[in-house]
């Protein structure tokens, strides 16, 4: 592997990005509301999926339960709006604070006898079907039933955070923004280069002092905060919360597919992933349910899903960062590439 | 009272012998090829629906379906395990994850596909009868399900302990550069593993299909059930994932007497948390995971 300059992106880098990101907020503005609604759901598993990404690409740690903080987020901003009426801002930050605790909960207690590895993925997982079993049975948060939020009506409102769908297009693409830029911010500073240290050798950053315990808890409840900022917005977008559909396996899944599939630990990977898995398995459900044969779509998806982590074993976005690269002989994006994952 | 706890806990110990067999399917894939099988719960449906197609469609025993069930799964692991499994031994855990979810949505969007999604009973004359044993009933169909169970777990111990390819096994899990040098052959017996873990799945849902109604549904169940099991006995374990199967058995068995019988699967994850707390790698953990 070639080494590769570690500073904060260069110019060019940037203003690729910026203008990424402005020719999304222009299309915002002339696609069709079908489009905008399927861009505003991946939009908010990118900006969950590099919550994730932070936590494997940075600290090492693999959660497969991620849903967990998804679910925290979400019932925060519901309860504390449905319930008693208040700012769904509230309800975020209160997410935050909860996934926080939770996390840093879990990761104290598996990594205080050093479970490390695939042992404490297992117990993420756990983690997150205890609490959606929990919650199914807890009548304060409508247990099975769910949690309905008022239709909305009238104008925009970014302090209730209510809106139509072209609203939420652009405050889920504010927060990939700011997703991005915290990805690339956070991997230059002090806790970056600790929390990289750590996932390339523990017992040696261990030995030159990093306190790898306290970093650990921190990096899983840093992501959990995260990821809850996501699942309060999505209940928003949904506008329910129902166990199954916010905590269940199948969220936890389809957050870390796309910034798998699209690359890991590099800054465009979660979102060109998940710009291609989520609408792709859209796609392969309305095909399936055109021929009415259910469970086509299952299988169409399982085999794109094995063939993207065999033909493409290090994501789609270095593919094209390669080819791109060969084509013009320049590396207009090579500072966005970031290194992969070695483990 | 005493009857009715004599109940219970009896055919807890018998369910808990086959998710015992379910756990030791996924506990010797991960003990010898380092891979966690996240397509365990589909296999596990593969076999019911082996057992429902016996029983349903040809009225053949519920414990010949158990051996083909096994035999087909035995094929379909080995085939898996040389075909795709095998390139990704060394790769990270992450992308075996998405490997393995990726191969259970195949097989549980071929299971939708052949069956449909409505749940399939499998109507078996066992599912009625019952057996006193003093005071205690035993469900004829549970108390065969055990003893099969049982019967294969004695078997797979004896085989991994005293046959020669058991040994290799055991060395290959024990140190495989080392088994690598000795010249064992590791592909033959990583794909013989991923065999037999596959077969105890496939043995297993044939083994519940009297019990549970076929559904593709249910494949997410039964991996979550299996994972939970084996981190209660400790990865890797086989003593582990028998313990971790009784302990499951009952903790659901005395769930569904005491609460709801929906909370059956809260208290396991309870049972989890507090593992979980007292010794984090389970009751049998290995040191290094």
């Amino acid at each position: 592997m070639q080494k590769k300059r570690d500073a904060l992106p260069d110019r060019g880098a940037v203003i690729g990005c910026l203008a990424a990101f402005a020719v999304l907020a222009m299309l915002g503005g002339v696609l069709n509301p079908h489009l905008i609604s399927l861009l505003t759901i991946v939009f908010l598993f990118t900006f969950i999926g590099q919550s994730w990404s932070i936590m494997l690409g940075l600290g090492g740690q693999l959660s497969i339960g991620h849903a967990l903080f998804v679910g925290i987020g979400a019932y925060s901003v519901a309860v504390l709006n449905i319930r008693y009426g208040l700012s769904p801002w509230f309800g975020l930050v209160v997410g935050m604070a909860l996934a926080a605790i939770v996390g840093a909960t879990l990761a104290w207690l598996s990594f205080r006898f050093e479970v490390r590895g695939i042992y404490f993925a297992l117990l993420t997982i756990a983690a997150a079907e205890f609490a959606r079993v929990v919650f199914s049975g807890w009548e304060f948060v409508g247990a099975m039933e769910g949690l309905f939020f008022p239709a909305h009506s009238g104008p925009n409102s970014f302090w209730m955070l209510r809106g139509d769908a072209r609203f939420y297009y652009f405050v889920s693409l504010a927060a990939v923004l700011l997703g991005v830029s915290a990805t690339a911010l956070i991997r230059q500073s002090f806790l970056g280069y600790v929390w990289r240290a750590m996932r390339d050798d523990e017992d040696a950053s261990r030995a030159l002092g990093v306190r790898t315990f306290l970093h650990k808890i921190l990096v899983v409840s840093f992501s959990g905060a995260w990821a809850a900022i996501g699942g309060g917005l999505l209940a928003l977008v949904q506008g329910s919360v129902f166990p199954d559909s916010i905590m269940g396996m199948g969220i936890s899944v389809d957050i870390l597919v796309g910034p798998i599939v699209g690359g890991l630990g590099t800054a465009f990977g979660p979102l060109i992933g998940t710009l291609i898995t989520l609408p792709l398995d859209h796609l392969a459900s309305a095909i399936g349910n055109k021929f009415g044969i259910p469970g086509l779509n299952n299988v169409g998806y399982g085999l794109v899903l094995i063939a993207a982590v065999w033909l493409l074993p290090d994501g789609i976005w270095p593919a094209i960062v390669n080819s791109a690269k060969s084509i013009t002989r320049f590396s207009w994006f090579g500072n966005l590439q970031m290194e992969q994952v070695k483990k | 009272m005493l009857t009715l706890w004599g109940n219970v806990l009896a055919s807890g110990i018998l369910m808990g012998l086959v998710y015992g067999i379910i756990a030791l399917g996924l506990t010797i894939i991960f003990g010898v090829i380092r891979i966690v099988n996240f397509a365990h719960g589909a296999m596990v449906v593969f076999g019911l629906y082996v057992g429902y197609c016996a029983g349903a469609w040809w009225g053949i025993p519920t414990i010949v379906a158990a051996v083909s069930a096994g035999a087909l799964l035995f094929v379909f692991g080995y085939g898996l395990e040389t075909l795709v499994v095998k390139r990704f031994v060394t790769r990270p855990h992450h992308i075996q994850f998405i490997l393995f979810i990726g191969i259970s949505l195949v097989l549980s969007g071929a299971q939708l596909i052949a069956f449909g999604p409505d749940p399939r009973p499998s109507v078996s004359r066992l599912s009625f009868e019952t057996i006193a044993l003093g005071p205690i009933r035993l469900d004829l169909a549970r108390l065969q399900a055990a003893t099969v169970a049982a019967v294969m777990i004695l078997a797979l111990a004896a085989f991994l302990k005293y046959s020669t390819f058991g040994r290799f096994i055991r060395a290959a899990a024990d140190n495989r550069l080392g088994g690598l040098m000795v010249g064992l052959p590791i592909p033959k017996i990583y794909a013989m593993t991923f065999g037999i873990g596959a077969a105890c799945a496939g043995v297993a849902g044939a083994l519940i299909s009297p019990l549970f109604d076929a559904q593709p549904f249910l494949a997410v169940d039964f991996t979550l059930l299996a994972f939970v099991t084996v981190i209660v006995g400790g990865l890797g374990s086989f003593v582990g994932a028998l313990v971790g199967g009784l302990t499951i058995g009952l903790t659901e068995a005395v769930a569904a007497l005491l609460f709801a019988p929906s909370l059956k699967s809260a208290l396991s994850y309870g049972l989890l948390m507090i593992v979980l707390i007292v010794r984090p790698r389970g009751f049998f953990g290995a040191k290094e995971t």
